[in-house]
């Protein structure tokens, strides 16, 4: 990439992740180095109990901390703030878990680059490779995409993604409005309402290094019915 | 069969709800209520004291509505009440909430900031 190359920062929320938060930004570093950008990559600590601030503290990379969890969503949200706010033009969102694989974040910026879309979301669905999570979880996202599908009238394999990549005019979105809890799928339906370009790319997603995942099993249909409920009042309230 | 109300607890009830009212204006007072529920808890001590004093309104209202048994008119009024109030709570709650979220996010922010001008 020249120097003329846009500006690009990697947001990593994370909240209790202090197993994983190192290897994650390492990869992130080395990707980007690769890619030929230089390495701006921001840590939003979410109100984690456990070591994750001190673990970010040594690495190379901006700690934005809060001072209580307050949920995926707004924590990513800050980051979003942050970035827009120091005039990025290009943002990735990569996990804190280990699961996102960092070398392939040039797969997600390409659409980005050439200007054929808005939102990027990596989907572990669309090819055959790497990690395709539990069976109980598959059921739960293929459920998700149906309801996208149906809300939006597109296909879109893998609603639960928070490996995803955007431009400005996203990010832009992203700082006035972008749901609090769990973000992915309603903020799917919140792009394409608001009538930008999401695409979807493949990528090779690996078991989680560290922590342990935010929604358990029985929570999992609380976080399902939430879910659907928070992308029909999206509908809703985008409605032209 | 005497419908109006017995006289003991005539006494008991207004007594009450001055005490109540008076708790309110207390409340108040110290700044532990805001004038938001305060309107509220007002009108519903006034209400208590109207049909306190007027021993045979809650027949008459019942009547009027065409309620058979009067005291149910009192359990419908309250529990109408309390589910709107709960509404509301939850109106409040979720503005407080998106507030503190907003509020962390500025700290989070304040924090770098004053970390980076730490640093030159």
């Amino acid at each position: 990439m020249d120097p003329a190359s846009p500006h690009i920062a990697v947001v990593v929320p994370a909240y209790n992740e202090e197993e994983s938060i190192r290897g994650v930004v390492a990869d992130v570093h080395c990707s980007l180095e690769r890619l030929g950008v230089r390495p701006e990559i921001i840590v939003v600590n979410d109100g984690s109990a456990d070591g994750t601030v001190s673990a970010v503290r040594t690495l190379p990379c901006v700690l934005l901390s809060l001072p209580f969890n307050v949920g995926k969503g707004a924590a990513t949200q800050l980051g979003f703030r942050y970035t827009y706010a120091r005039n990025c033009d290009l943002v990735v969102l990569v996990d804190a878990d280990g699961q996102h694989p960092a070398n392939e974040i040039g797969i997600l910026l390409k659409p980005l680059l050439e200007g054929t879309a808005d939102v990027v979301i990596g989907s572990r669905f669309l090819g055959n490779r790497g990690s395709r999570s539990s069976f109980a979880r598959r059921i739960g996202i293929g459920y998700l995409n149906a309801i996208n599908g149906m809300l939006l009238r597109r296909r879109i394999t893998d609603s639960t993604s928070g490996f995803r990549a955007m431009n400005r005019k996203a990010l832009a979105l992203c700082i006035g409005e972008y749901p609090p809890e769990y973000p992915e799928p309603e903020a799917i339906v919140l792009f394409t309402r608001k009538n930008l370009r999401v695409t979807e790319v493949e990528v090779h997603m690996t078991e989680r290094t560290g922590g342990r995942s935010s929604i358990g099993i029985w929570n999992g249909f609380l976080y399902l019915f939430r879910t659907t409920l928070a992308m029909l009042m999206t509908v809703l309230r985008t409605h032209h | 069969m005497d419908t109006v109300v017995p006289l003991r607890i005539q006494i008991l009830s207004i007594i009450g709800s001055v005490f109540f009212l008076l708790l309110i204006g207390r409340l108040i007072l110290k700044g532990k209520l805001t004038e938001e529920y305060a309107v509220l808890w007002i009108v519903c001590t006034v209400v208590l004291l109207v049909l306190s004093f007027w021993r045979a309104g809650l027949e008459q209202m019942a009547a009027f509505l065409g309620v058979f048994y009067a005291p149910s008119l009192i359990f419908l009024a309250a529990l109408f009440g309390v589910t709107i109030f709960l509404v509301h709570l939850s109106v409040v709650a979720t503005r407080l909430e998106h507030q503190h979220r907003v509020l962390a996010q500025e700290i989070a922010l304040l924090r770098n900031e004053l970390r980076e001008l730490q640093k030159t």
